[in-house]
């Protein structure tokens, strides 16, 4: 596939419309969890399989346990850093609540990954507002095809609950054209060499988990 | 080679292949990582210097020594760095001088939306505006040869989707190696009226120059579509409207100022409409209409917070048949997650007594100012920099009250609250200033500042001395206290905004981010009557269930704040109950 950047193309005086080729994963949860680092190991990824690739992020106050979005688009050529409202053709979500508020960024017939794992927010924790019940169904009752994954107890069989992130990572590894080859260099490349054992368990146990064929997207 | 890096490695990157000496700046999002990703090449003097200020005019002095100087900061830096840009104007460069002004439409995390781009108008000198990584390598090249050809500092401005989107690179590119020299040349750097008036002159003609160059400037091009609709935008908007409409006529602009007049006019000549797409202000618009041709922006356009895609479209919805898809709104009110103190945060007893004593309490820019948020609501104002202790004098020489407190951290005191302390003393306020030291910048991500005494570099010299320098203010009264004992701050904080005398009180503590402490985490026991006085420390490890609090040990960090103010003994080290027993 072949790559370019805007920059790189000044003496561009026709431009030929294509449909544009355009795949989007939104990556959502809470400061803390690890979604930068999972959304670094897919951008490697999409690179790696020589795709265009752009990712947006948002740092400074959500350092501090606030809402987290990572933004994830590959193609022939891409535009823009940011996905709009439901065109996301995967959303993983490390959180459920954070799942719910973002389920509007899924495109119809789009694949929605969301850890079971809840981190109350702060007006939770104070007892001013409930934290939604039963987010599965909701999600589900738009018509929303979701898998839900107790990543946490999965990532703690792989040896470390820390390693959460990356059995999502696997969940929606399997279900996108790359070898697994690919993702085991991504992951050797950007997690600590001492956790690439325990990451790489966890990346096989979420593979596994969307690989069969109960899960048909 | 091609590897993915944000604009802000992208533009650290750029300036090591310009051969850039001298890298100097103050910590803000979205800036911060060009300094930290500047720092590991060893041919760069890196430095985080006291304020934005400080920053430019030791860039300068690199320049007018020979060397390519880099300066960033965040939009509201280029404020504090103004005085020294103004006038550098005028006095031009020797080595090449880029400013990185790196702004936040959508306010992620700043206290304003100003738009930089009008400081190159009003100071003069010229700007360009990357669209995404590869742009900003290219443009920090270009950006110092501009410099270096018409004598003049140049402004890189950025914004956030910029800054923190992560697009591809090329990035083999050999480090350009430049002579230094330097001449004695009075005329041309001291600032004199007299010298100022021959300069005035030349800061016009080259303006006049670098508008003839912006026409032929290869960033500045035309890409052409149908010809139903022509864009002018720059920036990150360019790709938003490369998204939005991909059969438009697109006119791209990368240096924003001066604009290309003739390239402009050429292009709304062709195309049967004209619409300026820009975030923010409606700077290319005006320059556009002020030479009477027909455009329009801003009349669709939003002027507030940041663009995308989608917002194009829409606001353009009635031009192209081209209507946006509603989606299904949520019939539940979701709960909000706003950013929180960490768990042991060594500001939360400080604020949670601020509270509790009822003081007005003017405040400054770092975490601290997340205790304006419930359930701590100790904060009355958040203006800038270093306001809080201007800000609590004017304050009580208005009212004659006492219980004016003013609050900012270490680094924000370093940066710019020397000067209203020196105030307070010198005009016989009778503030109590409360520097919450935790030993580092924390909310841009931990970097170091003269109060720890270790460089960017990573060589650990002598830390600043806070009490002496505040003593040498004139302040009487100084002590220093530990945040996690309540009992002590109470009784500090009480004592001093009782005198009439202007005092400080430094709390001071490592940011837990910085230095953990060898603590073991609590739990709540079946003593605790549902009193809530714990919950309203507004700990993300405590949380009200069934009405009684629970702690929970796996965030807990052990500072014992939530001890103390337990009145039932109910919480205890989790380690040293036998939760077999059923307690």
């Amino acid at each position: 596939m072949q790559r370019s950047t805007g920059a790189q193309e000044y003496n561009g005086e026709h431009m030929i419309s294509v449909i544009s080729d355009v795949k989007n994963i939104l990556l959502v949860g809470v400061g803390g969890q690890g979604i930068v680092l999972a959304a670094d190991v897919l951008s490697q990824v999409l690179v790696s399989a020589e795709y265009d690739v752009k990712m947006s992020e948002i740092h400074g106050m959500s350092q501090r346990g606030g809402s987290v979005n990572t933004m994830v688009r590959f193609g022939s050529k891409v535009f823009s850093p940011l996905i709009d409202k439901a065109k996301a053709e995967y959303i993983l979500a490390f959180e459920q609540l954070e799942a719910l508020r973002w389920s509007d960024y899924l495109k119809p017939g789009g694949v929605f990954i969301m850890n079971t794992q809840k981190i109350e927010p702060l007006p939770v924790l104070l007892g001013k507002a409930r934290y939604p019940q039963n987010i599965d169904e909701l999600i589900r009752g738009k018509g929303i095809n979701l898998l839900a994954v107790d990543a946490d107890s999965l990532a703690e069989e792989a040896g470390s609950k820390k390693a959460a992130n990356i059995v999502l990572l696997g969940c929606l590894a399997a279900l996108m054209p790359i070898d697994r080859g690919v993702w085991y260099a991504a992951i050797e490349r950007r997690v600590p060499p001492k956790t690439v054992d325990i990451n790489k368990r966890a990346f096989d146990i979420g593979y596994d988990l969307t690989s069969k064929p109960a899960f048909i997207v | 080679m091609k590897v993915l890096l944000s604009g802000n490695e992208a533009i650290a990157h750029g300036a090591y292949v310009a051969g850039v000496t001298m890298a100097t700046g103050y910590p803000g999002t979205p800036s911060t990582e060009i300094l930290e990703t500047i720092v590991k090449y060893d041919e760069i003097e890196a430095a985080w210097a006291p304020n934005e200020k400080v920053a430019l005019e030791v860039a300068i002095g690199a320049s007018l020594a020979g060397s390519r100087a880099l300066v960033t900061m965040k939009h509201v830096g280029l404020n504090v760095a103004a005085d020294p840009l103004f006038t550098l104007a005028y006095t031009g460069v020797n080595g090449g001088l880029v400013i990185v002004s790196a702004d936040d439409p959508g306010m992620h995390s700043s206290q304003n939306e100003q738009d930089n781009r009008n400081y190159a108008k009003a100071a003069k000198i010229p700007m360009l505006e990357p669209s995404d990584s590869q742009d900003a390598v290219l443009l920090i090249d270009e950006a110092f040869n501009i410099s270096e050809i018409f004598d003049t500092p140049v402004i890189l401005r950025t914004t956030t989707r910029v800054n923190h989107s992560k697009s591809l690179v090329e990035v083999d590119v050999e480090r350009v190696r430049k002579e230094e020299t330097y001449e004695k040349n009075p005329q041309k750097y001291v600032m004199i009226p007299a010298h100022a008036k021959s300069r005035r002159e030349v800061v016009e003609n080259r303006l006049n120059a670098l508008s003839e160059f912006a026409e032929q400037f290869r960033g500045n091009r035309v890409e052409w579509g149908n010809r139903h609709i022509g864009f002018i935008t720059s920036g990150v908007s360019y790709q938003y409207v490369k998204e939005a409409f991909p059969d438009a006529s697109v006119l791209k602009l990368t240096m924003t100022y001066p604009l290309p007049r003739k390239l402009i006019t050429d292009f709304i000549e062709q195309v049967e409409q004209a619409i300026v797409v820009e975030e923010l202000d409606p700077f290319i618009e005006e320059q556009i209409k002020i030479w009477g041709l027909s455009v329009s922006g801003k009349r669709f356009i939003p002027a507030i917070g940041e663009l995308n895609p989608d917002i194009i479209r829409g606001s353009l919805a009635d031009k192209e048949d081209d209507a946006l898809e509603e989606s299904e709104a949520l019939d539940i009110e979701l709960p909000g997650r706003p950013p929180m103190l960490c768990p042991g945060c060594p500001h939360r007893g400080v604020l949670y007594t601020l509270n509790k004593l009822k003081l007005v309490v003017t405040g400054d820019i770092g975490c601290y100012t997340l205790g304006v948020l419930p359930p701590l609501e100790a904060m009355d104002t958040c203006i800038c920099m270093g306001a809080s202790i201007g800000n609590a004098t004017g304050f009580q020489k208005a009212t004659g009250r006492k219980d004016v407190v003013a609050v900012l951290g270490d680094s924000t005191f370093v940066h710019s609250g020397i000067t209203p302390l020196i105030d307070a003393v010198y005009n016989r306020g009778f503030t109590t200033v409360i520097i919450l030291d935790n030993r580092t910048t924390a909310m841009t991500g931990r970097q170091d500042h003269p109060g720890t005494g270790k460089t960017l570099k990573g060589y650990d010299g002598p830390p600043l001395d806070l009490e002496m320098i505040v003593r040498a203010t004139g302040i009487q009264s100084v002590k220093v206290i530990d945040p996690y004992d309540l009992k002590v701050v109470k009784e500090a904080i009480k004592e001093e905004t009782a005198k009439d005398e202007p005092s400080v009180i430094i709390f001071r503590r490592a940011c837990l981010l910085v230095e953990r402490p060898n603590t073991k985490p609590f739990m709540v026991t079946g003593a605790c009557n549902g009193c809530k006085a714990c919950v309203k420390l507004g700990c993300p490890a405590i949380s009200w269930k069934e009405k009684r609090a629970q702690i929970d040990p796996e965030i807990c960090s052990g500072c014992e704040v939530c001890v103390q103010v337990c009145k039932k003994d109910a919480v205890v080290e989790y380690a040293k109950v036998d939760r077999g027993a059923g307690i």
